[in-house]
């Protein structure tokens, strides 16, 4: 596919979150020699969701390191190469694993840099398969973005598409800070779209609003937000004008594009699967209020995962919010 | 002052059966009929059961399945070594049989990969622990447990499984550790089947041995043949009995072969020879289990028909049973807390009642 741009000739392809990643990994590789990724299974089997597939054969067991299994291991010896002028790429399998490295995370990762005013820092992009609804077992479903959203100095980056997937990847891979990508495994294989051949970035720090409205802001991101898109769009049936809000970045966080949003519409719904206490929405919510207390027509609904450990793949669907619950909340929110 | 040797590590190998089931009469353990024959029963009953499993997983019938075939000398012979007193500790891949050998509702292991909690209520009588996804996590835990009971006055060891890829996490070395510094009764049980997932023995660690990790912390280390389950039997009897004695903690390496996938997500031809195959498939641990109980006037077509068909009648049980169970999805919010908070009330509300709910 060809797509002309400012009368440029660009090359797209059709493809899926995990070709996108896998296509800017391996473009990045090759502009950046430092790059090297790291992790369990990530070498010669291309990693177990085949994000890394044919970067070993390519870049060679150097650049390509099949670890041994340790989270901790893995995190703490990236930290290090990163401060010896690397750029690392760690994996962890699954996200539901890294609490095993996440000492080194909240310790070490995030404050080197202000630990020594500047003279150690960390560009590095720990990548986190992660998010549920792919009927996988225990510890396999998980979305802590707060864990991480929770530590300063941390960037934390969650795509939503195959296009903003690679876009904010190459990105954090030219940021001199530390950044969680969080991959929604939901999306992995959920469709294909057009995506530039040629290298670009999406900034980190801004948001994307994926459709204008006037009624009530959604505000989502990861597979939350392809799964809000049934829901709006039944919404908009019914007459609510939607403006619907992806951050692409959770730190920093687009707040200015948020305040502006609920100034235009008045309402506003958050979207997220991870639990309710302290998921990314109550910070959201606490935000509104303080800054946009006079522009709101209707309480700041969040719809989220239960305050329960994530079920077994049986009960999954349970947990997870859908079209029916999404649907619910933005009615309620515009009728208020 | 000329320097000195300050220590000399060595690791033992035991090997009573070897590949062709010949028995080394020196360290051959003297077992009764009975029990020779309810060895092979239950490793038979492994393999049907596992296989059963794998095709269930294909069928949409299961969700992510991990296979233990090639491993079923190191899991049956373990269990049945542990003491009626002593606590195990399996990884997912030994859970299923560990806990039918220890009397667990036979259907609930299939619950466990049917995707449901049930499937690890486990009654304490069994003296059982939960497997755990995470690896090696269960190690401390046994450590903790295995204090715990010698506190209480009770005369039982903790047998903890692990992998090879298990050795390399922070877990093992603080379970072990610990073990050595409180004199811990455990027994880990390192089945060493040469992958994790795609990454073989040999990158895992620059260690020659797995058990000799042991000998760091100061515990007893030996390497045993896996695929012989006199060897295991063996070699976990006398490691419960000595840490039942006080004789602190023993890591044994069993070493052997996962004939199968990592999981039912993984294809292993991507990484794995053809030969390594075909090798331990010469080793397998019924095979040579068979030929043994072959020469003792034990194993014959006969006995072979019934094992096989009471290993198929127990695996259709346990799949019809396991179908039949409707589970609450309600239980998802009930198991939290001891008692419910009012949040969590109102939560469940939500998502099972109303307008709008499910």
């Amino acid at each position: 596919m060809f797509r002309r741009r400012r009368g440029q000739v660009i090359l797209m392809a059709k493809m899926n979150m995990v070709e996108a990643i896998n296509h800017c990994l391996s473009q990045e590789m090759e502009r950046d020699k430092s790059i090297v990724v790291l992790g369990e299974d990530i070498g010669i089997d291309g990693g177990v969701f085949r994000v890394t597939e044919g970067l070993f054969a390519k870049f060679g067991k150097e650049r390509v390191i099949d670890t041994p299994l340790s989270e901790n291991g893995i995190i703490g010896t990236a930290i290090g190469m990163a401060a010896f002028g690397l750029r690392p790429v760690p994996e962890i399998q699954f996200q539901g694993f890294d609490y095993e490295g996440y000492h080194q995370v909240v310790q070490h990762m995030a404050r080197l840099r202000n630990r020594t005013r500047g003279a150690i820092t960390l560009p590095m992009v720990m990548r986190l398969p992660a998010s549920g609804g792919i009927r996988a077992l225990e510890h396999h479903g998980e979305s802590a973005e707060s864990v991480y959203l929770h530590i300063p100095g941390l960037k934390v980056v969650y795509p939503s598409s195959p296009y903003d997937a690679k876009g904010l990847l190459a990105a954090s891979l030219t940021d001199e800070d530390p950044v969680i990508y969080f991959e929604p495994k939901r999306l992995y294989r959920a469709y294909r779209e057009e995506v530039p051949e040629e290298r670009y970035e999406i900034p980190l720090g801004k948001a994307n609003v994926l459709r204008e409205g006037n009624d009530l802001t959604v505000i989502s991101w990861g597979a939350m937000t392809y799964i809000c898109r049934d829901a709006i769009e039944e919404a908009q049936k019914q007459g609510i004008s939607v403006e619907h809000v992806d951050l692409r970045t959770l730190s920093p966080c687009d707040w200015d594009a948020i305040h502006a949003s609920v100034h235009k519409t008045g309402r506003a719904v958050v979207v997220h699967e991870a639990y309710k206490t302290l998921g990314f929405g109550a910070e959201i919510a606490a935000r509104i209020m303080e800054n946009d207390f006079l522009d709101l027509e209707a309480p700041v609904r969040r719809v989220t995962g239960w305050d329960i450990q994530i079920p077994y793949p049986k009960l999954e669907e349970y947990f997870y919010p859908d079209t029916k619950r999404i649907l619910k909340a933005l009615v309620e929110t515009a009728k208020f | 002052m000329p320097i000195s040797t300050v220590y000399e590590g060595k690791i033992d190998y035991m090997q009573v059966l070897d590949k062709d089931g010949n028995a080394d009469s020196a360290i051959e353990p003297k077992l009764a009929r009975e029990l020779l024959e309810r060895m092979y029963r239950l490793m038979v009953l492994a393999r049907v059961w596992d296989r059963k499993s794998l095709a269930l997983q294909r069928t949409g019938r299961m969700y992510t399945y991990p296979p233990l075939e090639g491993q079923e000398a190191v899991c049956v012979g373990a269990t049945l070594a542990a003491g009626p007193q002593d606590w195990l500790f399996p990884t997912y891949r030994e859970a299923s049989m560990v806990y039918y050998m220890r009397g667990h509702p036979p259907y609930k292991s299939n619950l466990m990969w049917m995707g449901l909690e049930e499937g690890l209520r486990l009654d304490k009588k069994i003296r059982c622990f939960p497997y755990a996804t995470p690896i090696a996590t269960q190690l401390p835990h046994a450590v903790g447990g295995a204090y715990a009971l010698r506190m209480k006055g009770e005369k039982a060891a903790c047998l903890a499984f692990c992998g090879d890829g298990g050795t390399s996490e922070g877990d093992f070395h603080d379970a072990l550790n610990f073990a050595g510094v409180w004199n811990a009764p455990c027994v880990f049980i390192v089945t060493n089947n040469q992958w994790a997932i795609s990454v073989p023995r040999e990158n895992q660690t620059k260690s020659e041995t797995l058990a000799q990790k042991a000998l760091a912390y100061g515990l007893k280390g030996i390497q045993v043949d896996g695929n012989d389950v006199l060897s295991v039997y063996k070699a976990v009897s006398e490691a419960a009995e000595s840490a039942r004695n006080g004789k602190g903690a023993t890591v044994i390496e069993f070493v052997t072969c996962r004939m199968g996938p990592h999981t039912t997500a993984d294809d292993p031809k991507k990484y794995r020879p053809e030969e390594q195959v075909a090798y331990w498939r010469e080793r397998d641990p019924i095979k040579r289990f068979q030929a043994y109980l072959k020469a003792k006037g034990i194993w014959n077509d006969d006995f072979e028909k019934k094992v096989q068909d009471e290993a198929t009648g127990t695996v259709e049980k346990i799949v019809s049973d396991a179908e039949a169970y409707k589970p609450d999805p309600k239980d998802m919010f009930r198991y939290m807390y001891a008692k419910m908070p009012k949040n969590l009330e109102e939560q469940m509300g939500e998502c099972f009642g109303g307008e709008g709910a499910r």
